[in-house]
């Protein structure tokens, strides 16, 4: 890495915990949630009885009108031996919550999301001071594609443009670092120009803020065919980012860990920065259910670890404490990756890097 | 997947609009499909990273960018490799950076400005995570030495790696390279300076790359594609042993080194490496011998030099071209026996082909017109000869022309001028605003033939009337014609022909006139046609008899009670951000030339079709992309010489309506008039839709609404222009220079209408219209102009000029028949309301006319004769 990184407490003590072990990061919030089977009247609470929009599906919202259930799960993790949470907010930016009518509480939500995560955490740091935890606040991807048309007839249409991403990610990285956050983390990245959008809202928003905090960011790869959903492979990807500096770079959700495998493999290769992953628990089954269980998915993860590809893993839909007691405990020890010495070059991309000597 | 590039990186170069003839015409078209087709084929063939430029004086370059970037990012084939978007333009390059998935370059950026904008452009780069082109170029200019080729980029690299964290492997320079064997003695270093540059910089500068537009260096052998490719190739073969990276090329356009014939490599690399002072002018002695295809070409070009003198002067007519023109005419003078002989014999015979073939449609009218100057120029050569010998040329008959008083406007007039004069008949011009009494007086004293009038704006017809009374009255027996835009046929046959009996004939356009003017003065043929004329005249009369109840007329009672009715209730007018008058004298050609409707400028050429389709028309393209490029390139001499100045003024009033007026307020408290402008309402019978008048789109007194005028031009230096063409006997830029003001002034109203809807009055803000959406209309409110169908009457003019103080801020100036003054101008009146739309009034009857002579202070006499066009009926 050039060595201009962002520098703070938080980024050096994190830098530091990564060269000794790998990190457990949580896993999936939102199957967790649907595990529950809320109805409509659940979501709403007292506060949002009349909203006049059906908002059942909004999980988000539940650190508001149920927020102990969202600490509940954030615990569970916890328990189960994971350093990093993330907060409740995939959703939470303003353009996801214009589907529910709820952009104006996106503040809030990023907020009171952020500092539920804080709480627990502190409560377990305390316990175990050895093992402190981390609260990674997260940014989805939101429900809009800034470099593919919704409209197949019209290939240079776009739904959303960079200028409104940034402008929604700015606001929800000043909440999420307001309500506590140790780690901005970008993820579930299909499309590498709304990413580009996150970290230029991020870069944005730690000005404004005037302080930095660490920045993991996370791409996924769709199918079989390795690439985004935007058409980029793994290094072009990681070429589109790289610029940013983060803590670390990563692929989650979308694919099982056998598939997601070589990708893997091959962001450890390229990457000049820690690595991440939290893959799904399996491909959906025929229910729209996630049954890879935790023995089977810990015995590949394990071997990635051993095989020295990554350096924070977690699990992303269908897994459960239970996964991730199993990656914890099968990890311990496991040496972390270490990061290779890569040659300066320009490192430019399209849909395919293109690395100029 | 990884692309591993050894040595050398090939930036394709084909998708930039100022490099690709062919790209820049295919985005002009908006023909996108195959613009993609253009970059695809440029990856297919090995371009490792595609240049995207939009910079084009005629686009909108941001939205061009944006949108074929967008196309791009959904083509696999293309997007799979880096994009290069570049533009002198900081907000094109921010644009397209929010378009780019990929790691991007951009292109360019540099000191040229100092250090603030370098600094701040560079650190939004830096966050969109793009690479970046370094120009070597500060504030003293581009670096053309190798020290200050070093020196900018080492300070460049200073201010990027160290002073803002930009990543040294992300830095691209460009020490420029330059044309070499230009003849000029300073540039024959350049090559060396360039390579020496780039070593000292790869060597110096870790990490870096260096790139540079490799066509600039063979720019003095353009048209000679074999030298070209053989330079490029030595001096790639130099530059990258010093380390050069990567360069913008058309690998169409490299020669393969070693296949270079020794004999040139060797001529090419004394220039390239300037071994001895001598080394360019060897290469250009030898050039010709390799320039293949190229060399044929240009000896077929010059062939016509060596045909009779006749024949050149007649390829030179028909070519329009001046080079020779003085010389051929020396010669033949030198034969004639009288120099009139060289009028009457080969000029005239090189126009009578020109006729032909503009009579066979093989010829289009600018051609002619610019035949026209060759013509023009030979005869001016010639004059002084001719004066000596005291002679008279004879002439196929004599015409007086002139644009009728009270209108300005010529450009049609001046080229039906210059048509006749091509087919050798003596035009006297009058010019414009000529009193009747001076048309008539002229064509006594000069015995002409017939006279010819033109006009514009409505008023004008019926100073033609006037006109054809008099002829009458004293007597004349000449024809009289009739042209200009507003005049037809039916208002020719009504109004005018059946004031004068001795031949009255409509010209509908300039190829028409020769045949008219020849059949009128042929003695033979001249009863049988103008009785025909007057036959298809009184045809043209009976049909309009017949045709008159077509729409049943109303009273003005009920056309009222048929009033748009707008809910006023539930409508907030907009406020005006800035209320009062505001003049524009400052805005320049390049920022209106991007609102130009082209379409009405090949109309006044007699071409027809619609821009930008007319560029590709199977006939028409080859001309309209000719006057198409003629015109900008008069855009840019107006411009670079800042010889035309556009001015224009808005005003926005607190108003209300009052019956079918609009009161025109001092201030807010509505107190005070300061004036009132009067409409009139649609009065045919209406089933389905309201009796419509502007003055329905405002609110009536107690909702607080606002109206507004303005009044634009091209330029008060339009006729002064126009006249220094003429003293040049250049017929062609003469009618150019008006007709570009004229769009001049249609695309200052466009601007401005958008100005005020987007901040002085503000009420659409965030409106983003591309020009084409702008010429259809797609915005909220009107701005309808008096003598136009929806406000008809000329008169009121002059309460925008009173409103705006128009010709104290501006100069613009209203004739007695209210045309304004210079021709290029656009006055009329602004309405916000979303409803307001565009229409006709069309017909009015006697009961609206009192009404409204009452409301203008006008008698009914006065009323009919502004309102004459739109007279429902017959006044006594």
């Amino acid at each position: 890495m050039p060595n201009n990184a962002p520098t703070n407490n938080k980024h050096a003590e994190i830098s530091a915990a990564l060269k000794e072990r790998i990190l457990i990061l949580d896993g999936a919030m939102g199957t967790m949630i649907q595990d529950h089977k809320l109805e409509e009247e659940d979501y709403r609470g007292e506060r949002f009885k009349d909203w006049h929009v059906l908002i059942k599906g909004n999980n988000d919202l539940l650190s508001l009108t149920k927020p102990d259930l969202i600490t509940d799960i954030h615990s569970g993790f916890l328990s189960a031996g994971a350093d990093i949470i993330e907060t409740n907010t995939f959703n939470s930016t303003t353009i996801s919550m214009e589907d529910y009518d709820m952009a104006s509480l996106s503040r809030e939500i990023n907020v009171e999301s952020a500092k539920l995560a804080r709480a627990i955490c502190d409560e377990f740091t305390a316990k175990t001071p050895e093992k402190p935890r981390y609260v990674a606040g997260v940014l989805g991807p939101t429900s809009k594609t800034c470099s593919i048309s919704p409209d197949v007839n019209d290939p240079g249409y776009r739904n959303v443009t960079f200028d409104k991403l940034v402008t929604a990610y700015v606001e929800s990285t000043l909440a999420l670092m307001e309500g506590g956050a140790d780690l901005i983390l970008i993820e579930t990245i299909f499309d590498t120009l709304n990413a580009k959008a996150a970290s230029f809202g991020v870069e944005e928003a730690f000005e404004q803020a005037g302080r930095t905090l660490p920045v993991m960011i996370s791409g996924t790869i769709t199918d079989a065919s390795g690439r985004t959903l935007s058409g980029q492979t793994t290094e072009a990807f990681y070429n589109s980012i790289r610029h940013i500096k983060p803590i670390s770079i990563g692929l989650n959700c979308a694919l099982g860990p056998d598939l997601l495998r070589q990708y893997v493999e091959e962001l450890s290769r390229v990457c000049e920065t820690f690595t991440s992953v939290h893959p799904n628990a399996g491909l959906p089954n025929e229910f729209g259910e996630y049954d890879l269980e935790a023995p089977e998915m810990a015995t590949e993860i394990i071997d990635w670890g051993k095989s020295g590809f990554i350096n924070i893993v977690g699990g992303c839909c269908g897994t459960t404490p239970a996964h991730i007691r199993a990656f914890a405990k099968g990890l311990e020890g496991v040496k972390p990756r270490q990061l290779p010495e890569l040659e300066v070059r320009m490192r430019l991309s399209g849909l395919e890097a293109c690395n100029l000597n | 997947m990884t692309q591993q590039i050894a040595v050398f990186t090939n930036v394709g170069e084909r998708t930039n609009v100022t490099g690709s003839a062919m790209f820049k015409r295919l985005i002009m078209e908006e023909d996108f499909e195959a613009a993609l087709t253009v970059a695809r084929e440029q990856v297919e063939n090995g371009a490792q990273v595609i240049d995207i430029n939009m910079d084009e004086a005629m686009l909108d370059s941001k939205a061009a960018m944006v949108k074929f970037l967008n196309l791009i990012a959904s083509e696999p084939d293309i997007s799979r490799v880096p994009i290069m978007v570049d533009s002198s333009k900081w907000e094109v390059i921010e644009a397209g950076l929010k378009c780019i998935q990929g790691k991007a370059i951009v292109n360019s950026i540099s000191l040229k400005e100092g250090e603030e904008p370098f600094i701040r452009q560079a650190k939004i780069i830096k966050r969109f995570g793009a690479a970046a082109v370094v120009m070597a170029f500060d504030t003293d200019g581009q670096a053309d030495t190798a020290d200050r080729k070093f020196a900018i980029c080492a300070r460049s690299y200073k201010i990027l790696v160290e002073d803002i964290g930009f990543a040294p492997e992300d830095i691209i320079f460009d020490p420029n390279i330059f044309a070499v064997a230009t003849g000029i003695e300073e540039h024959d270093n350049y090559a060396v300076e360039f390579i020496e540059g780039t070593r000292r910089i790869k060597q110096n500068l870790p990490h870096c790359k260096v790139s540079g537009g490799v066509s600039n260096v063979s720019f003095s052998f353009r048209g000679n594609n074999p030298v070209r490719e053989a330079i490029h190739s030595v001096f790639l073969y130099h530059a990258i042993q010093a380390g050069m990276d990567m360069g913008i090329v058309n690998a169409g356009q490299l020669a393969v080194y070693d296949d270079i014939p020794a004999e040139l490599r060797k001529a090419v690399t004394d220039v390239i490496l300037n071994t001895d002072p001598g080394a360019g002018e060897r290469l250009v002695e030898l050039a010709p011998k390799y320039s293949g295809m190229a060399q044929a070409e240009r000896v077929e070009d010059l062939e016509w030099r060596t045909w009779p003198v006749a024949k050149r002067l007649e390829h030179a007519l028909v070519k329009g071209i001046t080079t020779f023109i003085d010389e051929d005419t020396e010669e033949c003078r030198a034969a004639a026996d009288k120099p009139i002989h060289v009028i009457e014999g080969p000029l005239m015979d090189g126009m009578n082909v020109v006729g032909d073939l503009f009579g066979a449609g093989k010829m289009f009218l600018p051609q002619v017109v610019k035949s026209a100057r060759v013509m023009k120029r030979a005869v001016a050569y010639l004059d002084p000869y001719i004066e000596l010998e005291k002679e008279e040329g004879s002439t196929n008959g004599k015409i007086v022309m002139a644009t009728v008083k009270g209108d300005v406007h010529d450009i049609g007039k001046n080229i039906v001028g210059v048509v006749l004069q091509c087919n050798n008949y003596e035009v006297i011009d009058l010019g414009v605003m000529v009193p009747a009494d001076k048309i008539l007086q002229t064509a006594i004293d000069e015995k002409a033939d017939i006279i010819g009038l033109s006009g514009l704006i409505t008023p004008s017809l019926d100073e033609m009337v006037h006109v054809a009374k008099e002829m009458k009255r004293r007597g004349f027996e000449l024809p009289l014609l009739i042209g200009g835009a507003t005049t037809s046929k039916a208002h020719t046959a009504v109004k005018i022909e059946p004031q004068y009996d001795k031949g009255v004939v409509y010209v509908n356009n300039a190829s028409r006139a020769v045949g008219v003017v020849s059949n009128l003065l042929s003695k033979d043929i001249k009863p049988d046609f103008l009785a025909k004329t007057k036959a298809e005249y009184v045809k043209v009369r009976e049909q309009q008899a017949r045709k008159k109840p077509r729409s049943k007329p109303v009273t003005i009672g009920r056309a009222r009670d048929n009033a748009a009715q707008l809910d006023w209730d539930n409508y907030t007018p907009p406020v005006p951000k800035k209320l009062g008058v505001t003049e524009f004298k400052n805005v320049s050609i390049a920022t209106l030339r991007k609102y130009i409707d082209w379409t009405p400028y090949f109309m006044t050429w007699s071409i027809a079709g619609k821009y930008p389709r007319i560029m590709d028309d199977e006939v028409v393209g080859e001309q309209a992309q000719s006057l198409f490029k003629d015109a900008n390139d008069m855009l840019d001499d107006l411009e670079k010489a800042g010889s035309l100045q556009p001015l224009g003024v808005i005003g926005l009033f607190p108003a209300n309506r009052v019956g079918d007026d609009i009161e025109i307020y001092t201030d807010e408290t509505r107190k005070e008039v300061l004036t009132t402008s009067c409409h009139l309402r649609q009065q045919t019978e209406k089933t389905d839709f309201a009796n419509y008048c502007l003055a329905d789109y405002i609110a009536p007194k107690g909702t607080p609404d606002y109206f507004g005028a303005f009044a634009v031009t091209g330029g008060l230096e339009e006729d002064d222009l126009a006249n220094a063409f003429d003293a040049q006997q250049d017929d062609y830029n003469k009618i150019m220079v008006k007709a570009v003001a004229d769009r001049l002034a249609e695309a200052f109203a466009e601007y401005l209408h958008e100005k005020v809807r987007k901040e002085y009055w503000g009420f659409a803000p965030d409106e983003n219209l591309a020009n084409d959406e702008l010429i259809r209309e797609n915005y909220q409110g009107i701005r309808p102009a008096p003598g136009y169908p929806a406000c008809p009457e000329h008169t009121e003019k002059k309460k925008i000029w009173q409103l705006l103080d128009t010709e104290k801020r501006i100069g613009m100036q209203l004739t007695s028949s209210y045309a304004m003054w210079p021709g290029a101008a656009v006055s009329g009146w602004y309405f916000s309301h979303p409803e307001a739309k565009y229409y006709a009034v069309a017909a009015v009857q006697r009961d609206q006319v009192e009404d409204y002579a009452k409301r203008t202070n006008m008698t009914l006499a006065e009323a009919e004769r502004w309102l004459s066009p739109n007279l429902g009926y017959d006044p006594e």
